[in-house]
């Protein structure tokens, strides 16, 4: 479990993330959603450790990863996989080589069992055949299913992914959708899902938060979205927008 | 103020550079991959620009001592003086300073952009998520390779001076090749090859290190890649020439 305690973050005197406070929950789908600006992207940021935040808590278990030494917040991604907006796959690498390199890197697999380890991520993601393509040659959606499968090589306990339907057609989304929330109950890892694709929220969104102005506007689940609606200006506004 | 912010920058920079990689096999595969990127992959322009120059040197330099003159008369001038010349300024300058010039085009903006644009895409910012120190990762068997194979190709920048040099003595007639090899000969003294070899060690460090750092700190897209390789070997380019005179006074003011 993830929780984050009174976490501001500034930018040039900006509050983009104002008094945040928020717990993330294992084996479901935790969604951040807001428009761009809302602070959803920092938030995620934050949380892995890309930004540092002006002050507040993101403990992991028990463990606040902020005021974490050095080695130990080291260790502590390693339990981390992120899937990244545009992939970010190693393009110099194959696919089969970008899903090994967190085993080569962490693991002490000998190179059977991290194919093997390959072969059973790239199973999870639903990809044949494209052990030795380079990031180049595959599609958007096979790039995504690559970084889901890369981000998870490791037995990670956290799973982040940054907008991970952009870019992909209706059909493409829904499988990556459905993969996600898969994998996050399968292994009962605590995944935060950075979207505005409303089709996501509603869909697979058992945990919503709704970011505006860097605040945290709303939280809920899929269930109580069309009442909140009501009572919410701007999460009505957001979700006319978003169709 | 801007450069006492680069400076301090760059010395935090170095300080995630210059750790213990992550692990030590993986690491040594990348030095040994950056080496032949380094070494193989830049050997034929240095053997060109090498040799070349060291053809014109001597001519040039030749012209220049043989030709007649109201204030030196030249039959008085030995001809051996011009190997002399070239040998002295070759080990010193040439093949040191005007290699690494070469290369800090070639393999600067080369490093600049490749790790500007594992920035842009977001690459480095995985290999932090994964809990690797990038900076170490990408950087330190850049810098290693550097410091191993740039001193290499300026030896073989030097013989080829020497070797067009005396090629340019054999295709005229105005200094026969021995003379050229007396003069080198005679001249040399082992602080010479001591100062080349600093130089190369030093300059492979500006090199490497501060296109890797240029390269780190790249935000934006497509255009401030490509700015950043530019502003990369630029700044080598000042480094380089900065240290050159730093260490000529360090070792050979008399």
């Amino acid at each position: 479990m993830i929780t984050i305690e009174n976490l501001n973050k500034l930018f040039d005197d900006k509050y983009v993330l104002d008094n945040i406070n928020a717990e993330f929950k294992p084996g479901v789908a935790n969604l951040v959603i807001g428009a761009s600006g809302g602070g959803k992207s920092v938030l995620i940021k934050c949380m892995v450790g890309l930004l540092t935040p002006e002050n507040g808590k993101i403990l992991y278990g028990n463990q606040d990863f902020i005021s974490l030494e050095y080695h130990k917040k080291q260790n502590l991604r390693r339990e981390i996989g992120m899937l990244f907006q545009n992939t970010a796959l190693f393009d110099s690498l194959t696919v089969q080589e970008n899903i090994e390199f967190p085993l080569r890197m962490f693991s002490k697999f000998t190179p059977e069992e991290r194919l093997d380890r390959v072969n059973f991520c790239l199973e999870k993601v639903q990809l044949v055949n494209v052990n030795n393509k380079y990031p180049a040659e595959i599609s958007g959606g096979m790039k995504k299913r690559v970084g889901i499968a890369r981000a998870i090589a490791l037995e990670i306990n956290y799973l982040f992914c940054d907008e991970p339907n952009s870019g992909l057609d209706p059909l493409t989304s829904r499988v990556i959708d459905k993969l996600l929330l898969g994998i996050t109950q399968e292994f009962n890892i605590t995944t935060v899902i950075n979207s505005h694709d409303m089709k996501t929220v509603i869909d697979i969104g058992e945990h919503i938060i709704f970011m505006f102005k860097g605040q945290k506007w709303w939280e809920g689940s899929n269930h109580e979205l069309s009442n909140a609606r009501k009572e919410n200006p701007e999460l009505d506004a957001f979700f006319k927008a978003s169709f | 103020m801007n450069l006492l912010s680069e400076i301090g920058r760059f010395t935090l920079f170095m300080k995630f550079v210059l750790r213990k990689p992550e692990k030590s096999k993986v690491f040594w595969t990348t030095t040994f991959r950056e080496m032949y990127l380094i070494g193989i992959d830049s050997l034929l322009i240095v053997i060109l620009i090498a040799f070349f120059t060291g053809a014109v040197t001597t001519i040039q330099t030749a012209s220049q001592l043989l030709s007649p003159s109201d204030l030196f008369p030249t039959q008085l001038m030995p001809k051996f003086v011009i190997g002399a010349v070239v040998g002295t300024s070759s080990l010193l300058e040439l093949a040191p300073t005007v290699t690494c010039l070469v290369l800090a085009g070639k393999i600067g903006a080369n490093i600049a952009s490749e790790i500007g644009n594992m920035k842009v895409s977001e690459q480095i910012d995985a290999y932090e998520v994964m809990g690797i120190n990038s900076a170490n990762f990408v950087t330190l068997p850049k810098i290693i390779a550097g410091i191993i194979m740039i001193p290499c190709l300026i030896i073989v920048a030097n013989f080829l001076l020497l070797f067009g040099g005396y090629l340019a003595c054999k295709m005229t007639s105005t200094l026969t090749s021995s003379d050229l090899i007396q003069g080198a000969r005679l001249v040399f003294k082992p602080l010479y090859l001591k100062v080349m070899l600093t130089k190369s060690v030093i300059f492979a460090f500006i090199i490497t290190s501060l296109s890797a750092f240029q390269g780190y700190y790249t935000t934006g897209g497509a255009l401030e890649v490509g700015e950043a390789g530019t502003k990369a070997v630029t700044k080598i380019c000042i480094f380089i020439l900065f240290f050159d005179l730093v260490i000529a006074q360090l070792f050979l003011k008399s």
